[in-house]
């Protein structure tokens, strides 16, 4: 398949530094090894709770973190082991949305200066086609031409992210890579972004890399789900497979602690205990044998490893490893 | 030259408003400073014995330099003993000021009560909130009515032990209590919230227990004087789903456990499903549709309600394409006479350009605020 992005066990570790000399005495494990391939035109949805390191993968891919280790394959070429001039060569493909509105624009900068700076630096049109340019990207984003002056204060939540959106779509990417982009937003707001985001896929082909904690928005805008635990990968299919049949304890868990908007559906419920493991410190074999209510000997010693079981279905699990 | 005209026509303007607050707030300081106001003036009738609280009409405004915020504009719904009633609505729309105004907790001197009755069902009495003196008031908050707030990252001291914060309310309200049976009250509701670690836990910092903990630690607080009423005002938003479904499974249990009625926050449609018995859907500091849980999920009337419901992507529901409430919520200041929500509906007939609809009774119990459903006269 024509893959716009391929991760190969990319890693990410903190270092967490103590006494009079900063002397490293450990590592947050943020991400772990997670390997992953965007399709072309395809959204992959990255779910997780908080502090699994969904947030890391995507800021590492920009390089706004520099990764440990692995690998990221842009169009051939390993965005990690990138020069800076190379770097800038390749940063208007790959373009990110921001989780809060509110904190990721700057308020002195009216719109048109917010959506075309970057346009003007990587020389993305013209001078003469630049402000219609700057209009007609607006008009995609469902912003009224006379905004272009204004500045952010004056906006609410919603058109707020429209402007991020804005921004990143003006320097033409071909991946974009959208951090919880409806989360600080009310429901019916989120309704409006989220068609958004879904008209512009399909207007210009684009490739989401759509990182959320809320499962049902993630399965409405995704092709393609990852699972993440813990800095791992525990589970990717397809959106139909996961959500379907969701094979990993803990996608089970995820998915039935979701509440539903239906007062006659009791839901069984698998509660699961205790909270997530901290990533400095996290638990030997496999990762989620502390909470895990189909735990067996084996998880406690030994690591799962991340196998195919059909359908592209990927579980790393040892409930799975007998019957294959 | 016209520009700077406007310009000082906006500052005379506010300075106008800044005058005429300054002299609401000298009033309603007075007011609130009165000691030993008579019983005749704050007893009152219960509309229905059942009921913990009734909220009849209450008007919260917030009186700014830029105009008033009618942040709650006439809301009347009650609260029956022993049930949940969930409270629905976007942001900004009079939700936790309508918390807060029952706590007596708005931010002063801006936030005042500027009308309306809260009935308030005591053991043998029924009072009025809104009128009761400070000293009375601080009786009944945290004692017989005690609130959970949102982030319970902030609403911890972090220079406090959680036994030290756990105990000033116990302490405060049954002084006669010894501290070895203050101490020992802490534990049982730590254990009461499933802090399986309580000795231990009562001398560790907020800072050092996980954002699932805290909230436990915040609901053991809101418990720990039996309440008869619990304010949860959007508890588990700030959580993961995984502990946000520990905690609604928690509140559930200590519902029946100790037999108080819930008032739940919250923006999540399905978290009202799970826990409500009865529903109240607020738009721009009104209600627009009100009723029990069933009703309002499977025959919801206002076409606001039905918008939301269908604004979220449900698990394992196929949709094609999302429904969006086009527009944003209006401007709190200078709202418009006709229906709120006019601007954004698509089901706007020519009556919505008159008055505000009233509210219209579907069922006895469900009701609902717009002219598609005014009998014609």
């Amino acid at each position: 398949m024509d893959n716009i992005i391929e991760v190969n066990s990319l890693v990410k570790h903190y270092p967490i530094k103590a006494g009079v000399f900063q002397k490293v005495v450990g590592h947050v494990k943020s991400v772990d090894g997670v390997s992953f391939s965007i399709p072309r035109g395809k959204t992959f949805g990255l779910v997780g709770e908080s502090g699994c390191g969904k947030t890391t993968i995507g800021r590492t891919l920009l390089r706004l973190t520099e990764p440990t280790s692995g690998e990221a394959i842009l169009n051939g070429q390993d965005i990690f082991k990138m020069s800076k001039k190379e770097l800038r060569a390749i940063r208007p493909k790959v373009q990110m949305i921001f989780q809060d509105p509110y904190a990721s624009l700057d308020p002195r900068m009216p719109v048109g200066e917010i959506i075309g700076e970057a346009v003007r630096e990587h020389k993305i049109v013209s001078k003469a086609e630049y402000r219609d340019y700057i209009l007609k990207i607006m008009d995609d984003c469902g912003l009224r031409p006379y905004y272009v002056d204004r500045y952010p204060h004056e906006f609410s939540g919603g058109q707020r992210q429209r402007i991020c959106i804005a921004r990143a779509l003006a320097l033409n990417p071909s991946l974009i890579i959208a951090d919880e982009p409806v989360s600080a937003l009310d429901v019916s707001i989120q309704a409006q972004v989220i068609n958004l985001l879904r008209d512009l896929q399909e207007k210009r082909n684009l490739s989401y890399l759509f990182i959320s904690h809320d499962l049902s928005v993630v399965e409405y805008i995704s092709d393609v789900v990852g699972v993440m635990y813990l800095g791992n990968l525990v589970e990717m299919a397809s959106k139909e497979e996961l959500f379907k049949r969701p094979m990993h304890p803990y996608s089970k868990a995820l998915l039935s602690a979701v509440p539903i908007p239906n007062p006659d559906v009791k839901m069984n419920r698998t509660i699961l205990k205790g909270d997530i493991p901290s990533p400095a410190n996290p638990p030997e074999g496999c990762k989620f044998h502390t909470r895990c209510p189909e735990c067996m000997e084996i998880c406690k010693k030994k690591r799962p490893e991340f196998k195919d079981y059909g359908n592209n279905h990927q579980v790393a699990c040892h409930l799975y490893e007998k019957t294959k | 030259m016209a520009e700077l005209t406007e310009k000082q026509e906006k500052k005379a303007k506010m300075k106008e408003i800044k005058k005429t607050n300054a002299l609401m707030y000298k009033k309603f300081n007075q007011e609130k400073k009165r000691k030993n106001i008579p019983e005749s003036e704050y007893i009152t009738t219960m509309r229905d014995t059942d009921n913990i609280i009734e909220l009849d009409n209450l008007k919260t405004y917030f009186y700014t330099d830029a105009g008033t915020v009618k942040a709650v504009d006439g809301v009347s719904f009650d609260i029956p003993k022993g049930k949940t009633i969930g409270v629905v609505g976007e942001s900004g729309c009079g939700k936790s000021v309508t918390s807060l105004s029952i706590m007596r907790l708005l931010q002063g001197p801006q936030g005042q009560i500027a009308g309306g009755k809260i009935r308030y069902n005591q053991d043998n009495r029924a009072i009025d909130l809104t009128k009761i003196s400070n000293k009375e008031m601080q009786k009944i908050r945290g004692n017989e009515i005690s609130m959970i707030f949102q982030e319970p990252m902030t609403s911890l001291n972090p220079i406090f032990t959680i036994g030290d914060q756990l105990s000033e309310p116990i302490e405060l309200h049954n002084p006669e209590m010894s501290k070895e049976q203050v101490k020992n009250r802490v534990i049982e509701l730590l254990k009461l919230v499933g802090i399986a670690r309580a000795e231990g836990i009562i001398h560790n910092y907020p800072h050092e227990l996980s954002g699932g903990m805290k909230q436990r630690v915040v609901i053991a607080m809101a418990l720990s004087c039996s309440p008869r009423l619990i304010i949860a005002d959007e508890p588990t938003t700030a959580l993961d789903v995984t502990i946000q479904a520990q905690i609604l499974d928690l509140l559930r249990d200590l519902k029946d456990k100790i037999n108080a009625s819930i008032m739940l926050i919250t923006h999540d449609l399905g978290v009202v499903a799970e826990m409500a018995d009865y529903v109240v859907v607020m738009y721009a500091g009104r209600v627009v549709e009100q009723g029990t849980v069933k009703e309002i999920f499977h025959d919801p009337k206002h076409p606001y309600t039905i918008g939301l419901m269908k604004s979220r992507p449900v698990l394992n529901e196929e949709i094609g394409r999302l429904y969006s409430i086009p527009g944003n919520v209006p401007n709190p200041i200078g709202m418009p006479s006709h229906c709120f929500f006019k601007n954004r509906c698509e089901k706007c007939i020519e009556k919505c350009a008159g008055d505000y609809p009233e509210l219209i009774s579907v069922t006895d119990t469900h009701k609902v605020s717009c002219h598609l459903y005014q009998k014609e006269t």
